[in-house]
């Protein structure tokens, strides 16, 4: 069954290095033995330079202009308008009486989010690890059990639950079964914000539990001989042994899960759409909306936005850093 | 046996309550994983009166039907939980008010007259195929498959490509400025596409990529994630091995593509695997890049189709399981592969 597949992809490994060979060896011979290397590294620089670096610097462009136009010679100087536009408040802790209401109701319900969801999600993935990691039969079987969802797409993931969360869905046949009342799960403002966390925890769960699985593995095992021999219980190992030594690496899932959250879009926006009204929208749902989704496109407000994002993950990055720093320096 | 596989506890003394714990949770991680997806994959076989029914049964059922002599229908089968025939089951002919009028399809002569509340349906386990047939006429469902797989495996072989390049000149000659590059690229690791949207967008717009698959292919073909992966693996690899080649008057070329290549091939599968894995998954940029629905990748399909009220689950069931089975499959086969290559790079 491989046999076809297999002299197919021969034939295009062959014909991507003939059709590269003479203009690359010519190249070769024009730059010069010491500067191939640049020949190699182009395509890629040029990738980054195209769709990262030359962003960044256009990024800044879009937030001090105006009006609805993409083309940036088209657009007028507005200074900082966009960015006060986006921070005028009456009173910070109430979205209603900011100019952009939406846009601090997503602050609020990403911030909410990010706190519930890494917190819960790196309690449970801890967890799961620690019973991984005990000694027990099909150890692989589990492994995958848990990392299963996280090889699904977003999209998926968010049909799946809304098939199971409907109004006449399992979820709710389940519960009258039991006795208790059914509950539109998703149209009611509380229950969805709970069910995004719940949907985002399942779905990338299996991702922090491998690497925190990788952590615990990686402590020496005589370790846990050395307390075993002095009689020390089963907590006071965990205590003192377990969790001191695997904290560098629950630095590092912390942090990745942080930086996850703030982005967070997809399963929620096919969950929920955001709604009910804005319960759900979270901030780069805004930025998608305002930017490209509603009429007129605000992309100058869109990138103001993402630059006040930026922001907020370079703090996260950077505290990343010095963990990772801290980490191998030991 | 099974239970003594499951309760050995190497070196400890017998099966205490962390085990019951320990095995609790595991059973409860099967339910709570697995559940969902295999409840999305069952309900896929419903037909459209099954998926309205409330409570839903777990397995797709449809009415059991048999062929009475004397009738040229195929009837219904009911049966009955009340009355003077309890227990029986009887072949319905057609419900009069309040009353149903059947026969035993054992004893076609004669006809019982059953209250319609003391009979119920039989059903038995039928897979409906319905849905996924109806995917292929009336939804254009190759269309988004092929988007999807044009996209998957075009980006795939140019990030390959373009990071093995990349990754071979950082691991493999020494120049000026390698370090700069080298930080330079695992930089825009912290400059994740989502605070770009908007002018990247720009750049798409400005090279007429919008609404082809393009647009999604080229922003997200040079990775950090693949370049780093790819370097550190190449470093491993002899610089022997290349100068023996240079001897012989082999192009740089032809070291990058005939030695070093065929020598990275492990790290190359995992970048392969993440790469076929963010592709087909990938959701937010192709939303923004393609809005033509001929344009359209699975994922986008799937999404304008929840949205639209028109369409009915069934269609979309059928079309969630299509689209999450290949991914599945690729787990299934090559799930310690990836498990320990995302162990070992720390990234998804």
């Amino acid at each position: 069954m491989f046999q076809p597949l297999n002299s197919a992809a021969q034939l295009g490994y062959r014909t991507v290095f003939n059709l590269f060979e003479w203009p690359m060896a010519r190249a070769q011979r024009l730059v010069g033995i010491r500067r191939v290397a640049w020949l190699f590294l182009l395509p890629n620089l040029l990738i980054f330079g195209l769709f990262t670096f030359l962003p960044i610097i256009l990024n800044v462009f879009y937030a001090t202009t105006g009006s609805d136009a993409i083309l940036l010679s088209q657009r007028p100087y507005v200074g900082a308008e966009n960015f006060s536009s986006l921070l005028s408040c009456t009173d910070y802790l109430d979205p209603n009486s900011c100019r952009r209401d939406v846009f601090w109701r997503a602050v609020y319900n990403t911030g909410w989010f990010v706190v519930l969801q890494v917190g819960f999600m790196v309690l449970f993935s801890l967890i799961t690890a620690l019973i991984l990691n005990r000694d027990i039969p099909l150890k692989g079987f589990f492994r995958g059990v848990f990392f299963y969802p996280v090889l699904l797409s977003p999209v998926v993931v968010a049909l799946i639950w809304k098939w199971i969360l409907q109004r006449y869905g399992v979820f709710n046949a389940g519960l009258e079964g039991m006795g208790f009342a059914s509950v539109d799960w998703l149209t009611d403002a509380d229950w969805a914000f709970f069910w995004i966390i719940f949907v985002s925890i399942w779905a990338h769960m299996g991702f922090y539990t491998l690497i925190l699985l990788a952590g615990l593995q990686s402590i020496p095992s005589d370790v846990y001989e050395a307390a075993e021999m002095d009689g020390a219980s089963r907590w006071r190992v965990f205590a003192k042994i377990t969790m001191p030594l695997l904290m560098p690496t629950m630095v590092v899932v912390l942090v990745l899960s942080l930086i996850r959250a703030v982005q967070a879009f997809d399963e929620i926006f096919v969950l929920t759409g955001g709604g009910p009204g804005s319960a759900t929208t979270l901030i780069l749902q805004y930025i998608y909306e305002t930017g490209f989704a509603s009429r007129p496109q605000l992309f100058g407000l869109a990138a103001a936005a993402s630059i006040l994002m930026a922001v907020v993950l370079l703090v996260l990055t950077l505290l990343q850093l010095r963990a990772t720093r801290s980490q191998a320096e030991g | 046996m099974v239970w003594s596989f499951i309760s050995r506890t190497r070196g400890r003394d017998r099966f205490d309550v962390t085990d019951w714990l320990t095995w609790g949770y595991l059973i409860f991680g099967i339910a709570l994983m697995f559940g969902p997806v295999l409840w999305v994959a069952m309900s896929s076989f419903k037909t459209e009166a099954a998926l309205s029914e409330y409570p839903p049964s777990f397995l797709p059922l449809a009415p059991q039907t048999a062929m009475v002599k004397g009738y040229d229908k195929p009837l219904p089968l009911y049966e009955i939980t009340g009355g003077e025939h309890k227990g029986e089951v009887l072949a319905q002919i057609r419900r009069i008010g309040l009353n149903a009028q059947m026969v035993d399809p054992q004893n076609p002569g004669e006809r019982i007259n059953v209250k319609i509340g003391d009979r119920t349906p039989k059903r038995e386990f039928a897979m409906a195929w319905g849905n996924y047939t109806k995917l292929f006429q009336r939804f254009d469902f190759m269309r988004y498959f092929w988007n999807s797989v044009f996209i998957t495996v075009v980006a795939t072989i140019i990030t390959v490509i373009f990071n093995s390049m990349a990754a071979f000149a950082l691991a493999k000659y020494k120049f000026r400025g390698r370090t700069t590059v080298f930080v330079l690229i695992i930089a825009t690791l912290m400059i994740p596409p989502t605070i770009n949207l908007v002018p990247i967008y720009l750049v798409v717009n400005e090279l007429g990529l919008v609404n082809t698959p393009w647009g999604v292919i080229w922003p997200a073909v040079a990775t950090p994630t693949g370049v780093f992966l790819l370097r550190q693996y190449m470093l491993t690899i002899p610089d022997d091995l290349l100068d023996a080649a240079r001897m012989d008057h082999a192009s740089e070329w032809r070291v990058y593509w005939r030695i070093v290549l065929p020598l990275a091939a492990p790290a190359i599968a995992v970048l392969v695997i993440f790469s076929v894995m963010w592709r087909w998954n990938e959701f937010l940029w192709p939303l923004i890049v393609l809005t033509r629905s001929e344009e359209f990748t699975l994922q986008l399909a799937l999404n304008a189709f929840q949205g639209d009220l028109q369409t009915s689950w069934s269609g979309i069931l059928a079309m969630t399981v299509l689209t999450l089975l290949p991914i599945t499959i690729v787990f299934a086969l090559l799930q310690k592969n990836i498990t320990a290559g995302i162990a070992q790079s720390g990234v998804k």
